[in-house]
């Protein structure tokens, strides 16, 4: 056991373990409204769009924890809403308008970020760091689990519906409009509290990845839920430890453990897994084979 | 006297364009009703007015005294088109139709026995017993839509809209769909489903709402399914053939 607890005997590895478990659930238990509502695309391009209204804060206020969630927020809102708007009043698409906006407010981010206040670097913000965390980044991302979870639990129900046949959900007066909206502030809130452990372009990676995975293994949504949170902490902490033994950065190494599980899963499934999909068909050939000859 | 569905004088636009014009009919519960028509006269946009899906721009449509359209009522089930839905979803059978009890439930209410209860009738009336587990992308295509039937049922809805149900069914699905249907017409609810296959329409409904932007007719299918209604609603007499060959035989 003594290997697996010595690296946390340093301060700041014991936070890094509390940022990884936090953002780690958080990003899992929401991941399952992402996949199953096919947001994914979406979402990079709301990680994309955090990167202007990061600078934006980072240039104005400096680098509060509030601050940097509030400009993350506005500009993500503003390529979500900008890409609708753009859609509806031309004949571009949806998915265009919305890359069209995030790729140039992504350039414009990176175009600022200079003008940025002294320590900031694009780096960081790119691929975070998560022995840095410090006090604020940890309350913030406790306190974004909080308002995650709780909105999703309490709103089970009417989100569920939506995503499943939102023409039905309407046609029972789920707020359809409203409840969507939601679930976009909250992949934002939840880019920003992973932002500090793996930076702007990795979050996505923790926020699709162990959804996708338990996607492919469970044809319950609720499994998918909560075994994507729990696979997205063990993903994270596991990541975490890699990162410090194998001396990497600890966003790579958490994306490359959960992405290492979705191959697993994707190979290996025991209903969907191409693997088993292979042998189990040729599995059920020799079955009605043997039905034909016994008739 | 059974509840009915009132109709008065209704328009509806879809993207703008009006597609159902100042339409009146009031049809019993109790029955399964075609809604008849060529492409584009309308029947979708009918199902989703009285689903509550799209604005009312004159008229009303009327439910037990209860005006519809201002506020969704869980006494009306829509059942979308086969297509629009993502069959990959993590869910079975069951859960589908215990999606039909949340609007019931709420946010917090938990899910008790009467609620079980609603489910396993609903799974019984649709035949669906033996399929409950499945995930539903391993169901058939009539299976898939008893299975909406039944979370219907289990929403414990009076008035079905089914959008082109019987689309790409082959004959026992056809048969089994339609046997769902008119078990949930003798246990007294209202079905309207919209049909493109003029030939099934006398084994399949017993009543029929005939549209072409603005009402035809509407009544027993006995009575209102004849080859004149047709012509007057697909105005050419591209059906003309089907129907002789009924009246040979009737």
């Amino acid at each position: 056991m003594n290997w697996l607890l010595e690296p946390f005997q340093y301060e700041f590895m014991q936070r890094a373990l509390l940022a990884c478990v936090l953002v780690g659930f958080t990003n899992g238990f929401l991941g399952a409204f992402v996949v199953v509502r096919r947001l994914a695309l979406m979402a990079d391009a709301l990680s994309h769009s955090l990167l202007p209204g990061l600078a934006l804060a980072a240039i104005v206020v400096g680098l509060s924890p509030a601050g940097l969630l509030l400009g993350g927020l506005l500009a993500a809102v503003f390529v979500a809403l900008g890409g609708h708007l753009i859609s509806r009043s031309s004949r571009v698409k949806e998915e265009t308008a919305i890359a069209a906006l995030y790729i140039v407010a992504f350039a414009f981010g990176i175009a600022i970020i200079k003008y940025a206040g002294v320590k900031v670097s694009l780096d960081h913000f790119l691929f975070g760091n998560i022995l840095g965390v410090g006090d604020s980044d940890l309350w913030t991302s406790y306190a974004i689990t909080c308002a995650v979870l709780l909105l999703l639990v309490a709103l089970q129900r009417p989100l569920l519906l939506t995503i499943f046949e939102s023409s039905v959900a309407k046609a029972l007066g789920v707020p359809v409009g409203l409840l969507l909206g939601m679930l976009i502030l909250l992949i934002v809130l939840a880019m920003v509290s992973s932002l500090q452990a793996v930076g702007v372009l990795l979050s996505l990676g923790l926020l699709i990845l162990p959804a996708a995975t338990i996607y492919l293994l469970s044809d319950s949504f609720d499994t998918m839920l909560w075994g994507g949170a729990a696979l997205g902490t063990v993903g994270s902490v596991a990541g975490l430890l890699l990162s410090f033994w194998a001396n990497i950065p600890s966003g790579p190494a958490i994306v490359l453990i959960l992405g290492a599980l979705f191959l697993a899963a994707y190979l290996f499934g025991p209903r969907y897994g191409v693997l088993s999909r292979y042998f189990k068909r040729r599995h059920l050939h020799e079955e009605s084979l043997e039905r034909w000859e016994k008739k | 006297m059974n509840h009915q569905l009132v109709i008065r004088d209704l328009t509806v636009s879809y993207s703008r364009i009006p597609a159902v014009h100042h339409l009146s009919a009031s049809i019993h519960c109790g029955s399964c009703v075609a809604l008849l028509g060529p492409n584009g006269a309308g029947k979708t946009t009918l199902l989703k007015a009285i689903a509550g899906l799209l604005p009312v721009e004159t008229g009303c449509i009327r439910f037990e005294g209860h005006e519809l359209g201002d506020h969704p009522s869980r006494a009306i089930a829509y059942v979308p088109q086969r297509e629009a839905v993502d069959w990959d979803f993590p869910i079975t059978v069951r859960g589908l139709v215990e999606m039909g009890r949340y609007p019931a439930l709420g946010n917090w209410a938990s899910f008790g026995s009467k609620d079980r209860e609603a489910v396993e009738e609903a799974l019984h009336v649709c035949d669906l017993e033996d399929l409950a587990d499945r995930q539903i992308s391993a169901l058939s295509g009539g299976q898939q839509q008893r299975s909406f039937l039944a979370r219907a049922w289990a929403q414990r809805a009076e008035i079905y809209l089914l959008d082109e149900p019987f689309t790409g069914l082959d004959r026992n699905a056809t048969e089994a769909f339609a046997a769902a249907m008119r078990r949930l017409r003798d246990a007294g609810k209202l079905v309207i489903a919209s049909h493109h296959d003029l030939k099934s329409v006398e084994a399949l409904f017993d009543q029929i709402l005939l549209l072409n932007g603005e009402l035809v007719v509407c009544g027993p299918t006995a009575e209102a399914f004849t080859p004149e209604n047709l012509d007057r609603a697909y105005g050419m007499h591209i059906f003309s053939g089907h129907a002789h060959h009924h009246h040979d035989h009737a």
